[in-house]
């Protein structure tokens, strides 16, 4: 357990005055609030951190115990033994701000010094820790609206995934996260989506893209050819002088559009045309006349 | 609407410590919505979240009710422009893999 330097992290001097270290904090406390940052987690820790530095600071005695035993604040007990020979003062709570999310989250260091913070804080009322889950899907799992049951710290909780949910989304689920203290609130659970790429399309947005190979005579003379689409397998016309890398779009037959059912994006196809290899003689033959009926005079 | 839809706004300022009079200045701004049945003013359960945010913005930062609106807008914009950014880069990544 290290010793932690309350001043520092508040960027005051040691002989700050109650309303420096009022406007220190507040000034941070604007800067890393966690309901200004959203999902920031080290800005999540550092207000953790702001808040434990002002709890000790603000409170005259605290800081007072701080002052005194600084680096040496293992030897802190010895000044509890005499404070306890002492009449006794209760206090309540130093700040009148209620912290939410992060309140209940104190040091080592803290706890060993001052002992359990939420004994001495009962008058509040903390909301939860908020949990962090990552979901990974398939992109065809991600197309489909779908329940599924995550275990979030031994409690299983079933979830319905809406299909067109992007790699990345983040969806909350209020009071999934942990249980509040003193009867606040619990926390939310966040879960990121990650969609794994997938070997056959590409997506972007709601459009999926792919790539598909003909053969040199179905490029030059037209034809169909199937290819996989998410929802199944579609025929597809292949329009005579079809040139390698032309892309034909499948309108509808892309990823599904997230929360408004029945729409999808579109599905664009790239032609690859593969041309021959171990040409027969005759083959050869035919190429050759064709090539020189093609080639100008 | 539905009153089980709803909260009693005097039980949530009992709940959070604030005065009725911060939700009906919120409600002046147009910063929350709330719903009047036989003389009680009610919070829509879909409004919860964000006046639990306002309500912490407001007493732990101690921030007033035009700074909170500028916040709450601002915030709106960083989660909009966070989902465009999560969609531009899985379309990089599209571009990249194919180079």
């Amino acid at each position: 357990m290290e010793f932690i330097d309350y001043y520092k992290i508040l960027g005051i001097e040691k002989n700050a005055s109650a309303d420096d270290i009022k406007k220190a904090y507040r000034k941070l406390a604007r800067k890393l609030h966690p309901d200004l940052n959203p999902n920031d987690k080290e800005a999540h820790k550092k207000f953790q951190e702001i808040n434990e530095a002002n709890e000790v600071l603000s409170d005259p005695e605290k800081r007072k115990k701080y002052d005194q035993y600084g680096k040496d604040w293992q030897h802190a007990e010895h000044f509890e033994q005499q404070r306890k020979s002492q009449p006794r003062q209760e206090r309540q709570t130093t700040t009148g701000y209620d912290f939410g999310d992060e309140g209940g989250d104190f040091s080592s260091f803290f706890e060993s010094m001052f002992g359990d913070a939420t004994r001495q804080r009962q008058q509040a009322k903390f909301r939860g820790q908020d949990f962090q889950a990552e979901l990974h899907l398939t992109l065809e799992d991600a197309g489909v609206t779908h329940q599924q049951t995550l275990t979030v710290n031994g409690k299983n909780i079933r979830i319905t995934i809406p299909a067109g949910i992007e790699n990345g989304q983040v969806i909350k689920l209020k009071g999934y996260g942990a249980p509040g203290a003193n009867g606040g609130p619990a926390g939310d659970l966040y879960i990121t989506f990650q969609i794994a790429p997938h070997p056959t399309f590409k997506r972007a947005g709601n459009d999926l893209f792919t790539t598909t190979t003909i053969d040199l005579y179905t490029a030059v003379l037209g034809g169909e050819t199937t290819i996989d689409t998410l929802s199944g397998k579609v025929k597809l016309k292949v329009n005579p002088e079809t040139q390698p890398g032309t892309k034909v779009r499948l309108k509808g037959k892309g990823f599904p559009v997230y929360k408004k059912e029945g729409e999808a994006g579109d599905l664009y196809v790239t032609f690859d045309v593969k041309l021959p290899t171990n040409l027969t003689d005759k083959q050869r033959e035919l190429f050759s006349e064709l090539s020189q009926l093609t080639r100008p005079l | 609407m539905n009153p089980h839809d709803m909260i009693p706004a005097r039980d949530f300022c009992v709940h959070h410590n604030i005065e009725l009079s911060f939700i009906r200045t919120l409600q002046a701004h147009g910063m929350i919505e709330t719903v009047t049945l036989e003389e009680t003013l009610f919070v829509p359960d879909v409004q919860l979240e964000k006046l639990e945010k306002i309500v912490r913005l407001y007493a732990d930062l101690d921030i007033n009710v035009e700074g909170i609106d500028t916040i709450i807008h601002l915030l709106q914009r960083i989660e909009e422009q966070q989902a465009q950014i999560v969609q531009l880069k899985n379309r990089l990544e599209r571009y990249e893999d194919r180079s």
